[in-house]
């Protein structure tokens, strides 16, 4: 029944309705074997129960699911050869974390023997081989989480879940796991399926990120891409900060063309928008103040100014609406009332579909 | 998977078949009995469903779930009918019973081949078992009782029977209004139960008011006051009282030595009940209204107070307006507890009449007129019913202090001192009263004769407990033993089958989401609303006669403890099931574990101190219970508190002091007992860290 190799995995037209409320709305992706792939999106957005669907935990309402190519859809849980770790860890707090490890290989049908050890190479495994003995209430939240991430593995699964894992550690020890767990799904080489709201987590952590809000999928692709590229207006805002203005397409070729904000002009793919009036998303960090007003640039009024250590944040009143800014130049700060001049970079500009 | 499957059908369908072969099908002293040749079809279903194993498997488990549910229910419902259709057979016994649950599994695993229940097995079985149990236990009865309502005494069934014995002049006449000597049962009962209602409630206030939110010192001593409802049987506090305020009660004697007053017996009848239900039942409300007052979140006190209102202006605006929907839910308790009440209407009613006692004086009495206690059963049912469903919507719609599930700081905010006064005025005397009224019951059973001579003795001990040497070994000779020991018994198998099938419901109503679920759930709490009296009625009428044949035995009094108490391991393990985190049987799931190693691993070891108190529970009120037993009882099977109670009705106080005493001393016993044994594990570990999260996907 193990099998040791990663497993791709497949949902096609997948739906899940509980009563009169759809939860998941015909999704559908691919998720190839040994990569790690993050569902991203605000909370009620529908992630959480794609991945107990995929998990097994719930049933679809209509749609296949396969992992490795077998048809999946049917099987329970316990056949699906999948394991999870959870939002509140679910360590079983009457059980030992020797016990709490051992508990898939035992329930498997593995001797007490065999079941401890692999239990006790499965610890060592997250360096916690020497608190075996402890109760899970007497570990620190980020040692519950290797005791959790353990648990899973041991079972040597082809395909290994995460429901938003950090959403319980603070933010120092947050950053430290989200690096173990890329490690350790890079040293196994299994797929990861990694549910979270944090998008810089997901940045961080993800070969490809979806994007999901209200039940669909908004976007799908490498972090880069929905960061610099974002589709719509749903996903340029959940993947950071983005200012919305106001521009002018003209097409240049079949893949870019020339759009016209305020007095700036810029060369941009115009991805299939017709000509006229578009929708422009620009990241705060691709706003760049310049001292002084020169042709071609915006001018501003600052209204508000915030000192954040690493940058500055800035609201900028300008000609094509007020602007968010953010900018590294912390010992040069500038006080409200200051009149800029405003350009683009060359990054971080992107239309998007309203 | 499919192979699983294929086994436990090919298990069940040999239990049945040796089952078929090897066990009586009739429950006459040699098994045997007429009409051999109806074995002959579950005979058959079971070696078809054998069969099925061969079955090929690309026809899959959609054909093979089909086939197992035809034959399985099939041959259920074919068990079923010939049994109450063909007259002349005696009744059932342990190999129909076999049989029938085999076939039920089977329909069961039928059910899961074709995905209900997620496919699984074990929950498919469990939902099967506890529907049909709490179906043939409860509702069978039920509706049988509504039967024997409307057929007359000649057996035909006509709406003028029930029509007239509802509304015939006993339940319903309004003598005593107009100077006649006696109001109808009906009348009698409604205006009990809201007296007691009124009662409870306002001293339950007053007590958890005192115990919550005041320094009183000796809470401890109160808390106990909560428990003894608990391990009394209903007629102790009927007994102080007559040893009170009886006609040859200490207060009587007092008035004629010093006053020359005549004796009176106003304790016999409403103001004697009433005052009994309310020392009984007070302590419930206390336990009810504990939790609305400490559910009162402390911060919105204090919000109310730094908006300038003082204490009594907080008391009054937003306290109490808090407690509101808690003080409707403790009246509905108190009124429903004392329509069911058996104990102390048959101590103390004298000629005051309620349902509960009528009903019995209709079955056991001179007039023994089966249709007429089903008929005032069956209004005692639809009393009770009402209540209980007024009950659900108060508890169920506006449930103020469940709201803020974080503790959020602060300290309650004291009483105002006219509040505070009143609580405290009521409620201690209120208790020195009722560990009054304990203690000279207790007393009693060990003086002569109450009223006219105290001289202490051991005399009624003696003669109710004696136990002689002989060559042979000992003899209990002591007339209470025999009950005694039933009782024992009786309880000990009852208590373990109770918390198990409770604890089981809890894990599929909490656990489980399946077709049908909100039906089920509805149908286990209804139970909850059936007053013992109603129970007992209902039992005679549909275990006298076969296919069921279960009066006069000790199975139908284990069958009324499993099922009149099983809401409470109900109640106990939705309670605590609800604490742990789902996504505990989540995780043992991915990591292989199937519903039966789930429950079994996981959830009952987080569950103790829920199954120790669904054991202790079970076992006490098994040892306790009157209304419904005393129905059900046989010479072969005396219970200890039917004994007790015929000690009473014939006057012999000293016996049934002394009975109760001892059985109290037992039930504190048991309770630590209980505790020590199971409990013990958990004391050596530290509490569980149990994350309570709402159910079901939260992203």
């Amino acid at each position: 029944m193990t099998d040791r190799r990663a497993a791709s995995i497949e949902l096609s037209r997948v739906t899940k309705q509980y009563g009169s409320v759809t939860a998941v709305r015909d999704v559908s992706f691919t998720i190839a074997a040994g990569s790690l792939v993050t569902l991203l999106g605000p909370s009620g957005c529908g992630k959480t129960t794609t991945l107990r669907l995929i998990a097994g935990l719930e049933t679809v309402t209509s749609g296949r699911i396969r992992l490795g190519g077998d048809d999946v859809t049917a099987l329970g849980a316990t056949e699906r050869n999948v394991s999870m770790v959870f939002q509140s860890y679910a360590l079983f707090p009457h059980m030992s974390v020797l016990d709490n490890v051992a508990y898939g290989p035992r329930v498997g049908g593995q001797s007490h023997r065999r079941a401890t050890e692999s239990a006790r190479a499965a610890l060592a495994g997250v360096g916690l081989a020497e608190l075996a003995d402890r109760l899970p209430s007497e570990l620190s939240g980020g040692q519950q989480q290797r005791v959790a991430i353990a648990r899973a593995l041991v079972l040597e699964p082809r395909v290994l879940l995460f429901d938003e894992p950090l959403s319980n550690l603070d933010a120092r020890l947050r950053r430290q796991m989200r690096e173990e767990i890329r490690a350790l799904q890079q040293r196994l080489g299994i797929t990861v399926v990694y549910v979270t709201h944090d998008q810089e987590e997901a940045l961080g952590v993800s070969d490809r990120i979806i994007v999901m809000n209200h039940a669909v999928v908004a976007q799908e692709g490498p972090p880069r891409d929905l960061y610099e590229s974002p589709d719509d207006v749903f996903v340029a805002g959940f993947m950071g900060e983005a200012n919305r203005v106001k521009g002018v397409l003209q097409r240049l070729d079949d893949r870019t063309g020339r759009v016209t904000i305020g007095g700036l002009t810029r060369t941009l793919p115009h991805r299939g928008l017709a000509d006229g009036a578009v929708d422009v998303a620009i990241r705060p960090e691709a706003i760049l103040i310049v001292g002084q007003p020169t042709d071609g640039a915006l001018r501003g009024t600052v209204k508000r100014a915030a000192y954040l250590g690493s940058r500055m944040e800035y609201s900028i009143a300008s000609e094509i609406g007020e602007l968010f800014v953010t900018s590294p130049a912390v010992d040069t700060p500038l006080a409200p009332g200051a009149t800029v001049a405003l350009t683009l970079t060359g990054h971080g500009i992107t239309l998007i579909r309203p | 998977m499919r192979d699983a499957l294929r086994r436990w059908a090919v298990g069940w369908g040999l239990v049945g078949c040796a089952a078929l072969a090897l066990l009586p099908w009739y429950a006459t002293s040699d098994g045997a009995g007429p009409g051999k040749l109806q074995l002959l079809v579950p005979g058959l279903t079971l070696l078809a469903a054998l069969a099925l194993r061969n079955l090929p498997s690309r026809l899959g488990r959609s054909v093979l779930g089909l086939r197992l549910m035809v034959l399985g229910g099939g041959g259920f419902i074919y068990i079923a009918a010939q049994g109450w259709a063909l007259g002349g057979q005696p009744g059932m016994g342990l190999g129909a019973a076999v049989v029938a649950t085999s076939l039920l599994m089977l329909f069961a695993i039928g059910l899961a081949a074709r995905g209900f229940f997620k496919g699984d097995v074990f929950v498919a079985g469990a939902v099967v078992a506890v529907t049909v149990l709490v179906g043939l236990f409860t509702f069978y009865p039920v509706a049988r009782i509504l039967l024997g309502a409307v057929q007359g005494s000649d057996g035909s069934v006509s709406g003028g029977a029930l029509a007239e014995r509802l509304l015939a002049a006993k339940i319903w006449r309004i003598d005593c209004l107009t100077g006649g000597r006696s109001c109808g049962v009906g009348w009698n009962t409604l205006v009990l139960a809201l007296l007691t209602a009124t009662t409870t409630t306002a001293l339950g206030l007053a007590f958890a008011l005192v115990v919550t939110r005041t320094g009183f010192k000796a809470k401890r001593l109160l808390r106990v006051l909560t428990i003894l409802p608990i391990i009394t049987p209903p007629f102790v506090i009927g007994l102080g009282l007559i040893l009170i305020f009886g006609r040859s009660g200490l207060v009587n004697q007092l008035m004629e030595w010093a006053f020359a007053v005549e004796p009176s017996r106003w304790i016999y009848g409403l103001p004697g009940v009433w005052l009994a239900q309310t020392f009984s039942f007070t302590p419930v409300a206390f336990l009810v209204l504990i939790g609305v007052v400490e559910g009162v979140s402390p911060s919105l006190e204090e919000a109310s107070q730094t908006l300038r209102a003082d204490r009594w202006q907080t008391f009054r605006r937003v306290s109490l307006p808090l407690m509101r929907p808690g003080l409707a839910n403790a009246f509905l308790v108190g009124f429903i507890e004392s329509i069911a009440d058996f104990g102390n209407p048959i101590v103390l009613g004298g000629n005051f009449g309620v349902l509960s006692t009528e009903v019995f004086f209709s079955i056991v009495g001179a007039q023994l007129d089966q249709g007429r206690a089903a008929a005032l059963g069956v209004l005692l049912l639809a009393l009770a019913l009402v209540a209980f469903f007024v009950q659900r919507r108060v508890v169920g719609g506006k449930n103020y202090t469940a709201i803020s599930g974080k503790g959020d700081g602060g300290r309650p905010a004291p009483l105002p001192p006219f509040v505070r006064r009143l609580a405290f005025g009521v409620a201690l005397p209120w208790a020195v009263l009722t560990l009054s009224i304990y203690g000279l019951a207790l007393a009693g059973g060990f003086v002569e004769t109450w009223g006219r001579d105290y001289t202490p003795t051991l005399r009624h001990y003696v003669k109710a407990f004696s136990v002689e040497w002989s060559q042979t070994g000992i003899i209990w000779s002591g007339s209470a033993w025999r009950s005694f020991w039933t009782t024992l018994e009786l309880a000990s198998v009852a208590a373990p089958l109770t918390a198990a099938l409770g604890i089981l419901t809890a894990y599929l109503l909490v656990r489980q989401r399946f077709v049908g679920r909100a039906a089920f759930e509805f149908a286990t709490m209804l139970s909850f609303a059936i007053p013992g009296t109603v129970i007992g009625v209902s039992y005679i009428l549909a275990f006298n006669v076969p296919p069921i044949e279960l009066t006069g035995t000790g199975t139908i009094l284990v069958v009324c403890f499993v099922f009149r108490n099983m809401p409470v391991g109900l109640r106990a393990g939705v309670a605590a099931m609800s604490q742990i985190d789902p996504s505990l049987d989540e995780a043992s799931r991915t990591l292989g574990g199937r519903s039966l190693a789930t429950l079994r691993r996981v959830i009952l070891p987080l569950l103790r101190p829920a199954v120790v108190a669904a054991l202790v529970y079970s076992f006490v009120r098994a040892m306790t219970t009157v209304s419904a037993v005393i129905f059900l009882v046989s010479a072969d099977y005396d219970m200890a508190t039917t004994y007790i109670i015929h000690r009473v009705l014939n006057g012999d106080y000293g016996v049934a002091i002394a009975y109760s005493s001892v059985l109290i001393v037992l039930m504190l016993a048991a309770i630590g007992l209980i505790q020590l044994l199971v409990g013990e594990r958990r004391l050596r570990r530290a509490a569980p860290a149990l994350t309570p999260l709402p159910a079901g996907p939260t992203a």
